[in-house]
């Protein structure tokens, strides 16, 4: 969780969007993407109609387009295999352009493309609205279970301190001259992950002494509890619920 | 001494899983409201010591006790929000995402919730000067600023004794000035482990050193620093022009 | 590697969601096991170890690089079931804050990456240190094959589930052919590295490394002068029922039951593997597929290298990789069997899946 990824995904900010409590948000953002995978491939004015509640989202917080499509790039190698499919499917072909393509091949591909993109852009304006530490407490609320939790606030938590011994090792190791230029130097690589596994792992015992000095036996308190009231609820859910009728309706017709 | 000393320590000795021997019979006794610098070479056995404090290892041989109760499985609870130990890497300390659950970890765990820990939070990033620093991650914080939270995480548990691990190191001299005042604030005993003898000097008026396991010499601090062949037996030195006769 | 949400259809990604979470469930119960009150604080500091590995990226040649997946790395560090917990919190925390992989495919994403992974490469370890001696060296070796393996193992898993959840058809031997030839590839970067890593440990704390346990002498005590054998404190590891060899025997069986059932799939697709192999167009695509892997944002799957792949050696890898992945199917089996009592079948029987 290098500082950059954390910072960079979320937008400090006050819109409605970012005051929604954060378990109202995630259920949020799983039921529309659950109400887009369900929707069939050919309604698509759906998707269209999907998107456009996803951009009245983002313009009530603050969030720019071109925030979120930057952020799409972590799709890629999927758009690069959609790509593939008109050409590797069989079945009926059509041309286009003097290129012969198949039809459940193109069907296949805009079904990938549109529901991947949907489910991603939901997800970076959750993660644009979300403070990392509040997406955990998040998970946490709607009953993830307890230790996985604590895992996960530990790999927060420690992500920078990690990243950052990476990143003084690096440049330890090129002060003194070495360059990774190769499969030659693995060694020396493997080498500083070693280590950092080390420290790492030193460093779990370290705090692991310092909780249970600090009266830990095995659970962590749960602070913070503040259930989210109904305008908040229905705030959040208003995204899938508008998508709902959309689905049945492509559904049905 | 007429009330229960905060610290008792008898006949401690201590030999790892591995066989070696740490510690070999160490006495001390801490007085309530005393401020103590333990002194003495690396690898004397002073993390050791430390960590029989509250139990986190225990005793080989001998007894430690806190405020008149034997540190034990029977107690360990008590024992371990009696004595605040602040670790040497505030970041192994601080392993809350922020710096109010910090905090709060150690009074949450003891059973406090809503408004009583919220004020006990407070007050304890009060006492250290944090208190504007509540919600951010400990890792947005400088260096000085992140040991004085983890002060806080300690005193928060309202401890007998406080119990430092070198707590000057890697600081700056005003975070490290900043500290001593905070320090000196506080109206619990200290027990200060330290390589940094000027500041055992400022802070503790006295001072015992440990070496070889054992509690080789315990006196007012000055006198410690001054007996020039007490220190070099013990492989300690004052830093270059350092005259501990002649600080006010 | 990240699925995307709409990939693989509902009912298959809501069934590898119930697999992920009953692994997971058996993994916490495990890992509680393995490090008692530890398990929090030692399990997130390796997964945001695994985290920053995935970062680190290893020089291939000519401006390519390539990353650790881990899941090898994990399991053999610190064993299967922290290892499981820390990969599945790793690719939670990418999904959910990065955006990185659907939240709807979240458990294919687990199943492949992280369960597969480290299942695969732990019975393929635990297998290879019956053989080899029980040295720094075997144990090392051991990573290495184990590593190499799961990586194309997870790309069979993978085709697997989109084989029967895929939401398009593209002919399974196809995509098996091009995933295979490609991760075959990744999996030997991924052992190199992890074996050296492991190495690069063992040579300093040997004691940290899950997988080396037993590689230490055992304690001596001095009774009236001479060195005798100390009974160890913790009782050895559960008797496997039955001797290894039959556990070997039924892996085999197992495995080479699964190759059939995956050849007979591959080939009876429009065209088979063998067609596939032969057919050069493969090749232009398999290696479309890895530079599509790379460099992307700012961390992510990089391919390593370009991918000339012949379709014989992609078949050979596709059958010792189901032979791992059934080998390792039929290991959680005993291993539960042994383990299960009866309160315990219940609870546990999510990951017999």
């Amino acid at each position: 969780m290098g500082a950059g990824h954390a910072h960079r995904l979320y937008r400090r900010g006050d819109s409605p969007v970012h005051r929604l409590p954060p378990h109202t948000k995630l259920a949020a953002v799983l039921g529309f993407v659950l109400v887009v995978v369900t929707t069939p491939r050919e309604a698509v004015w759906a998707f269209a109609l999907y998107a456009a509640l996803l951009a009245g989202v983002a313009a009530r917080a603050r969030v720019p387009a071109g925030f979120v499509l930057r952020r799409l790039a972590i799709e890629i190698p999927f758009v690069a295999f959609a790509v593939l499919m008109p050409f590797v499917v069989p079945g009926e072909s059509t041309t286009v352009l003097g290129v012969s393509l198949s039809v459940p091949g193109l069907w296949g591909a805009w079904n990938v493309l549109a529901k991947g993109t949907l489910g991603v852009a939901a997800s970076v304006l959750l993660a644009a609205t979300t403070e990392l530490r509040d997406l955990v407490l998040g998970l946490q609320r709607l009953g993830l279970p307890s230790l996985l939790v604590q895992i996960a606030s530990f790999m927060i938590r420690y992500g920078d301190v990690i990243t950052d011994e990476m990143r003084r090792m690096s440049v330890a190791r090129r002060s003194r001259g070495f360059e990774a230029r190769g499969v030659r130097h693995w060694g020396v690589l493997a080498k500083s992950a070693g280590a950092l596994f080390i420290r790492s792992y030193e460093r779990g015992e370290r705090v692991h002494l310092a909780m249970v000095s600090r009266g830990y036996t095995g659970t962590m308190p749960l602070l913070d509890e503040r259930p989210a009231t109904r305008a908040q609820w229905a705030g959040a859910l208003a995204l899938p619920l508008a998508a709902l009728p959309l689905c049945l309706f492509a559904l049905l017709g | 001494m007429t009330s229960t000393p905060s610290l008792d320590v008898r006949g401690l000795a201590y030999a790892y899983p591995d066989g070696h021997q740490a510690l070999f019979g160490v006495d001390l006794t801490l007085g309530r409201g005393e401020r103590v610098a333990l002194l003495g070479p690396n690898g004397a056995g002073k993390t050791t010591l430390v960590l029989h404090l509250n139990g986190i290892l225990t005793a080989g041989a001998g007894t430690v006790t806190v405020a008149g109760l034997p540190v034990g499985r029977k107690h360990m609870a008590e024992i371990r929000r009696k004595v605040g130990i602040v670790f040497q890497d505030p970041d192994d300390q601080l392993f809350m995402p922020t710096v109010r659950e910090d905090v709060a970890f150690g009074p949450a765990a003891a059973g406090l919730r809503g408004a009583a820990l919220d004020a006990v939070v407070a007050r304890a990033l009060d006492r250290v000067g944090m208190g504007e620093y509540a919600d951010r991650p400990p890792h947005h914080l400088s260096f000085g600023q992140r040991r004085r939270v983890a002060v806080a995480t300690v005193l928060a548990g309202e401890p007998e004794i406080l119990v430092l691990d070198e707590p000057s190191s890697n600081l700056d001299p005003a975070s490290r000035r900043e500290l001593a005042d905070v320090l000196r604030s506080l109206d619990v005993t200290v027990l200060m482990v330290t390589h940094d003898l000027p500041y055992a000097l400022e802070l503790c008026p006295r001072s015992l050193i440990l070496s070889e396991g054992v509690i080789a010499a315990d006196g007012p601090t000055r006198e410690i620093l001054s007996d020039e062949e007490l220190m070099t037996r013990h492989r300690l030195e004052l830093p270059y022009g350092f005259v501990p006769g002649s600080v006010a | 590697m990240h699925v995307p949400d709409g990939f693989i259809n509902a009912p298959v990604s809501a069934a590898a969601g119930v697999v992920a979470a009953g692994a997971v469930a058996v993994s916490l119960r495990g890992a509680r096991k393995e490090l008692d009150e530890r398990a929090a604080p030692l399990a997130g500091l390796v997964a945001a170890f695994i985290f920053a590995v995935q970062m680190l990226n290893f020089p291939v040649a000519a401006g390519t690089s390539g990353h650790l997946l881990g899941g090898a790395l994990a399991a053999v560090l610190v064993g299967p079931w922290t290892g499981v917990l820390c990969v599945a919190v790793v690719l939670l925390m990418q999904g959910v804050l990065f955006a990185d992989g659907g939240l709807t495919a979240l458990g294919v994403n687990i199943t492949v990456m992280g369960v597969t992974t480290v299942v695969v490469a732990w019975a393929v370890f635990r297998g290879l240190r019956l053989v080899l001696p029980r040295t720094r060296g075997g144990v090392t070796a051991a990573t290495f094959v184990a590593a190499a393996v799961s990586v194309p193992a997870s790309a069979t898993v993978f085709t697997l589930v989109y084989a029967v959840g895929g939401t398009t058809d593209v002919p399974v031997g196809k995509v098996l052919t091009a995933m295979l030839g490609v991760h075959v590839l990744i999996g030997v970067g991924e052992a190199v590295i992890t074996a050296l890593t492991v190495g690069a440990v063992l040579a300093v704390r040997p004691d940290l490394v899950h997988g080396a346990r037993g590689l230490t002498a055992p304690l001596k005590l001095r009774v009236g002068g001479e060195l005798v054998d100390a009974v160890p404190a913790a009782a050895p590891e559960p008797a496997r029922a039955g001797s290894p060899k039959k556990l070997w025997a039924g892996g085999l069986l197992t495995a080479l039951v699964l190759a059939g059932v995956v050849s007979f799939y591959a080939s009876a697709s429009p065209d088979g593997l063998e067609k596939v192999a032969a057919d050069q167009g493969i090749d232009a695509k398999a290696e479309e597929h890895a530079a599509a892997d790379s460099p992307l944002a700012d961390y992510g799957v990089r391919g390593i290298g370009s991918a000339r792949l012949s379709g014989g050696l992609a078949g050979v890898i596709g059958v010792t990789a189901t032979l791992a992945v059934g080998t390792g199917a039929f290991w959680i089996t005993r291993r539960r069997r042994a383990a299960g009592s009866g309160a315990d079948a219940g609870a546990d029987s999510g990951a017999r899946v």
